[in-house]
């Protein structure tokens, strides 16, 4: 357990009536259920959420160095919430839908580096081939979807791809997971989606990381709710809160919602409290943001929070994470050099055909 | 035995659901109700958990079906009005459509879209989407006008490794009915010449191909005129080597459509033969569509909203005294 001051700030939770839908008192659970060790799984989601600081520092000052053409969107203080989720899921077997902000939980999950640098940097060997960009990179065969821009459309996809499993008989032990933002769940998408998969009870985690602000738009010109949590309730899923700047809380209750779902409890939802530290993209500077919030509860870097709790849990220590940083620094790197030697799409040899098949060759 | 249009799209559906383990159905009240026009009707019960009814949630149904296809299934979606449809467009044109361009992976996915007007439907019951859906990269677009085709054209959309929106006509379901299913071997993209002639051409789809065929007959019993009827069939991609090659033999066309007349097939239809067989032309091509309102309930307003035999024999006979 992290000090008091770490944990989850206890926030009223009503007693939720009938149904299935659950509110946890605490965004801390006692124990971690799937998580064999808790160390190894901090260690694994930690290491990521340096690789996503570092990595998109780097695409940073490539987009302001004029490298990258078109947005970079950062997941700056939302690490913490998006690796643990990530952590959580198990390349090859679950699903991942990430959204903008979640190269942590990308990197935890075990989206190649490359990936992310090919993309932005527009290298034809890419997953993209220079067709789409940046966060709307996937691999969606290898259970990683690549988003679109209209939010909250991930829920009901992640929802059929598991209703495939389940149709074919292998969805056992298999979960699948997507996150939003606090604006993201204003959208009747968000809502179908949800609705629909918790209808089919299918084990899907949605991540809410309520950060205050969609693009330049405070939560209060959002939503009426007192909080996004009270939702779960209405949607007969399981809900659970969390100060998504506490690394361990975020580390535990991540486990607990995706346990959840992986051993038949259903749809969970889990609302995320924190502060988007970047713009929207590296082009807005948030200045819309009071330094009142700045400097309230969830401003701080959940990465400061995170580097002294896994030192105050014995978990790794100062010379270790040290050694982490520079062993990034390198690969990180690399995968900017690689990606900057490849060429780009060439517009002579595109294949300008959005459809794969030639109908005249369809017959019964 | 006579088989009406709407019973070769549950047949259709059987077979694909008996033949292909990767085939499943999800809409609204289609599992034991069967649906609202009874297309799926006894299917949940033949096929158990591979039928099911969905929320009123255009918009997830689509992504369902768009991540569904992802793990290899092939989704058959019904909406239950194609005018509904509108709510899952996004999902449609944006997650479906530019997914295979975006990603290499294609999204098998039918969408049956009970499609265009009937007496009494009013605004709201009665569109043609198929333009708006045609306008966008990435889906194919097909209409059926026969029994034969609804069953064999919706056996090949689902062999399709790309959407396919599939708009079956509501007044085609229990009004057309033929002996049985017959194919003539045509691949799904292909147009058809439905009926033969040389003074003029006729380029149509859906149930505006039976109203073409009784213009065209009344116009041979009056006057003598021989009208070539073209049947698209598949609006997206068009099948322009079909309809120019009538167009070389007859040196006039009209393009005739139910859907609203701001752009969409007609116009897409003259604009090209205006540009690929310009040459071919003895007198401007013609279009003739609906009215530019909102599909209206009244019987006699929604008769006098779309074309008909007669409206359509006036502006032919333009066309041929030009």
């Amino acid at each position: 357990m992290g000090r008091a001051s770490d944990t989850c700030p206890v926030r009223p939770v009503k007693p939720l009536a009938g149904g299935s839908a659950r509110a946890l008192a605490s965004g801390v659970p006692e124990t971690a259920p799937t998580i064999r060790s808790e160390r190894d799984h901090a260690r694994k989601v930690y290491r990521a959420m340096l690789e996503a600081r570092q990595l998109e520092a780097k695409l940073a000052s490539l987009y302001k160095a004029g490298k990258i053409v078109g947005g970079v969107y950062l997941g700056k203080g939302q690490e913490a919430v998006s690796a643990s989720l990530g952590g959580c899921l198990e390349w090859g077997r679950d699903i991942f839908a990430p959204l903008i902000r979640d190269q942590g939980g990308r990197s935890a999950f075990g989206e190649p580096m490359l990936d992310a640098t090919r993309t932005y940097l527009g290298s034809a060997e890419g997953p993209m081939r220079g067709r789409d960009g940046n966060i709307h990179r996937g691999r969606p065969k290898q259970g990683l979807p690549a988003m679109i821009s209209h939010l909250g459309t991930e829920v009901s996809v992640v929802a059929g791809m598991l209703l495939a499993r389940r149709l074919r008989g292998e969805l056992e032990g298999v979960v699948g997971a997507t996150s939003i933002g606090d604006g993201g769940t204003s959208t009747g998408s968000f809502h179908e989606g949800l609705n629909a998969a918790a209808v089919e009870r299918l084990p899907l985690v949605v991540v809410v990381a309520d950060n205050q602000f969609a693009y330049s738009t405070p939560t209060e010109r959002q939503f009426a709710c007192a909080s996004l949590l009270d939702r779960a309730a209405g949607y007969g899923v399981e809900g659970h809160e969390v100060d998504g700047t506490d690394f361990l809380a975020c580390l535990r209750t991540m486990a607990e919602a995706v346990d959840r779902a992986r051993q038949g409890g259903g749809t969970q939802m889990v609302v995320a409290r924190l502060l988007r530290l970047s713009g929207h993209g590296e082009h807005d500077d948030a200045s819309y943001v009071p330094d009142e919030v700045r400097a309230g509860r969830f401003g701080r870097d959940c990465m400061d929070v995170a580097e002294r709790q896994m030192i105050e849990s014995g978990y790794a220590d100062q010379s270790e994470i040290d050694g982490w940083r520079s062993e990034i620094v390198d690969e990180v790197q690399q995968a900017v050099a690689t990606a900057t030697r490849e060429h780009g799409p060439n517009p002579w040899d595109e294949r300008w055909e959005a459809r794969s098949t030639n109908l005249l060759t369809v017959v019964d | 035995m006579s088989m009406t249009y709407v019973d070769a799209i549950r047949e259709a559906q059987d077979h694909l659901l008996r033949e292909d383990p990767r085939v499943f159905l999800y809409g609204q009240d289609i599992s034991h109700f069967g649906g609202a026009f009874k297309a799926t009707k006894g299917l949940s019960e033949a096929y158990p958990g591979r039928v099911l009814d969905s929320p009123i949630s255009e918009d997830a149904m689509i992504g369902m079906a768009v991540g569904a296809a992802i793990e290899g299934m092939r989704p058959i979606i019904e909406m239950q009005f194609a005018d509904f449809s509108a709510v899952g467009f996004n999902q449609i044109v944006n997650q479906a459509g530019t997914h295979f361009y975006r990603t290499g992976i294609p999204i098998p996915i039918t969408v049956r879209l009970p499609s265009g007007g009937t007496p009494g439907s009013g605004p709201f019951h009665s569109q043609s989407m198929e333009a708006i859906y045609s306008h966008y990269p990435g889906l194919v677009v097909v209409t059926p006008a026969t029994v034969s085709d609804a069953y064999h054209m919706l056996v090949q959309a689902v062999s399709v490794d790309d959407p396919v929106i599939y708009c079956e006509h509501k007044f085609l379901y229990r009004w057309l009915k033929a002996s049985g299913i017959n194919g003539d071997g045509l691949p799904l993209g292909a147009a058809r010449i439905t009926r033969p002639g040389k003074h003029a051409t006729i380029v149509t789809y859906s149930a505006m191909v039976h109203e073409a065929v009784r213009a065209a007959d009344r116009l041979q019993e009056e006057s003598g005129w021989e009208i070539e009827v073209v049947d698209l069939r598949c609006v997206k991609p068009l099948d322009m080597d079909t309809v120019l090659a009538s167009v070389a033999r007859t040196g006039r066309m009209l393009a005739l459509g139910e859907a609203f007349p701001w752009g969409g097939v007609t116009a897409e239809v003259v604009s090209r033969v205006s540009d690929e067989g310009f040459h071919l032309l003895d007198a401007p091509p013609k279009r003739f569509n609906s009215r530019d309102t909102p599909v209206p309930y009244h019987p006699d307003l929604w008769a006098a909203h779309r074309p008909t035999p007669e409206t359509i024999c006036l502006a032919m006979r333009e066309l041929l005294s030009y």
